[in-house]
């Protein structure tokens, strides 16, 4: 566990501290702060840490939560192994 | 000092912003997104020297020099790897194309080698070695991470002085004869205007719309945004497949180990010809077709789960080598990659600055081979080698 920092993002260990760093350092689109801190980029996609992040985003830049654009969802929803998608045997 | 506007903020953009702030300019950029929005954030993460000719070759070597050296420069964590690139061969035909361009590129100082199927295997673990005849490696080619790549030359650009703006959109030029004397932008609804000494033009799929408001025909460098997609697998332990590996019989099909998470990615050239500037909608034809070649590379990622598929754009000029040069007295351009921008931008940045700069560049860079007006000239080059 980390010593007393709080995890946003469970899929790759990103901390409240990381992303308010980032933010400080210029770096205030959700897009952005997605791809250089992996958030989202999990197998979770995002479910659990993107409102939290849009929830930092807000408080810091002073904008309410709802005005902050969700980064765009990927396909597939959930994992998908590869096999359902090319089928089960070999050719 | 000139001032300097920089439109487009992907990576040839925000790259070139920080040399030519070395070089003592006083630089603003413009991104009507957010950074690397169009297509470096989309981007495969490869960088290879492995090319077919020779401009291509010795852009790339010079490159490839430099992304050794980039981390230490900006002073950010960039995570560039050399874990090569593999090409395989299907046919004794092919395996003499690769003979002829190892040479080449031999000659131009880039050491790839042909290797047997059993080195195959141990460079890469999970190659089904069976369809094919010899590959050609060259283990100096590698991959980065390119968010961190685009922010490591913005975070250096901005310490420099450069203004860098995003979500703030060109909508025009001022122009006096030849010359770009003030550009116009959006900014929180609102148009101002700056006055400039210089313009480049850095919007790889958007370029022709920038040039048309420069005055000059769209297709005087015609660029065409071709979707290309990518797909990619839950995080693998590092070590299954490090390098790029691509049968370019194949469709160009490749996968290549994320240096960041270990998911593997998987791209190949299906391509369709973009509806729009915001066609990013992935497709299942894609999706299908990607995974059938993966496998077939190798097999045991049939087990491993798919997280995320996406598309970028291929900005590709007829011959897909981009267009690098001057338009007009102080307007310059360097686009349509082609699916190239991302491994050739640290040589292209440096010889672009130095061409506003100076007037001249000391890379090696064949500006008569990239010749943004040989297209309304109805030259075309061989065509650059492209995969995905």
């Amino acid at each position: 566990m980390s010593d007393g920092k709080v995890i946003v993002c469970r899929c790759n260990d990103v901390t409240v501290e990381e992303i308010e760093a980032l933010i400080d350092k210029g770096v205030t689109d959700i897009e952005e702060i997605k791809r250089l801190l992996r958030i989202g980029m999990g197998p979770c996609q995002g479910r659990t840490c993107i409102p939290i992040v849009l929830g930092i985003l807000a408080r810091k830049t002073g904008r309410r939560q709802e005005e902050i654009p969700l980064p765009r969802a990927r396909v597939p929803i959930r994992p998908v192994r590869v096999e359902v998608i090319v089928g089960g045997t070999n050719e | 000092m000139s001032k300097v506007a920089i439109i487009g903020g992907g990576i040839i953009g925000v790259a070139t912003a920080y040399e030519l702030a070395k070089l003592g300019e006083d630089v603003v950029l413009f991104e009507k997104n957010y950074f690397g929005s169009g297509s470096t954030f989309r981007c495969a993460t490869g960088i290879r020297a492995q090319f077919t000719d020779e401009a291509n070759i010795r852009l790339m070597k010079h490159s490839v020099e430099r992304w050794e050296k980039l981390e230490g420069e900006l002073g950010f964590d960039i995570n560039f790897k050399q874990t090569g690139y593999l090409f395989l061969a299907t046919s004794e035909e092919e395996v003499e194309g690769f003979k002829a361009n190892i040479a080449l590129q031999n000659k131009f100082g880039v050491p790839t080698r042909l290797i047997d199927m059993d080195e195959a295997r141990e460079i890469v673990p999970i190659l089904n070695t069976e369809p094919f005849l010899a590959g050609a490696w060259n283990p100096k080619d590698g991959k980065a991470n390119p968010f961190k790549t685009l922010f490591a030359y913005l975070f250096r650009a901005k310490e420099l002085g450069v203004d860098a703006r995003e979500h703030t959109e060109v909508v025009g030029f001022e122009r006096e004869g030849d010359t770009i004397t003030a550009v116009r932008f959006r900014s929180n609804g609102k148009v101002e205007s700056v006055k400039v000494d210089a313009v480049l033009n850095a919007a790889n799929a958007w370029a022709p719309l920038i040039n048309e408001m420069a005055g000059l025909k769209r297709d005087l460098v015609p660029i065409t945004a071709y979707k290309h997609q990518l797909v990619k697998t839950e995080p693998l332990e590092p070590g299954q497949a490090e390098p790029l590996v691509c049968p370019p019989g194949w469709d160009d099909a490749y996968i290549i180990q994320d240096g960041e998470d270990g998911g593997i990615i998987c791209g190949a050239g299906i391509e369709h010809r973009a509806r729009s500037l915001d066609d990013y909608e992935p497709t299942y034809d894609f999706l299908r077709g990607v995974l059938r070649y993966a496998t077939m590379i190798a097999p045991p990622l049939r087990h491993a789960h798919i997280v995320r598929q996406w598309a970028g754009f291929y900005a590709k000029t007829p011959d897909s080598n981009p267009a690098i040069g001057k338009l007009l007295d102080n307007f310059y351009i360097a686009a349509g990659f082609s699916g190239h921008g991302f491994m050739m931008a640290p040589a292209v940045a440096q010889a672009v600055a130095e061409l506003i700069s100076k007037g001249h560049s000391k890379v090696p860079l064949d500006w008569e081979w990239y010749d943004p007006h040989r297209f309304e000239r109805g030259e075309l080059r061989t065509s650059a080698f492209q995969i995905g």
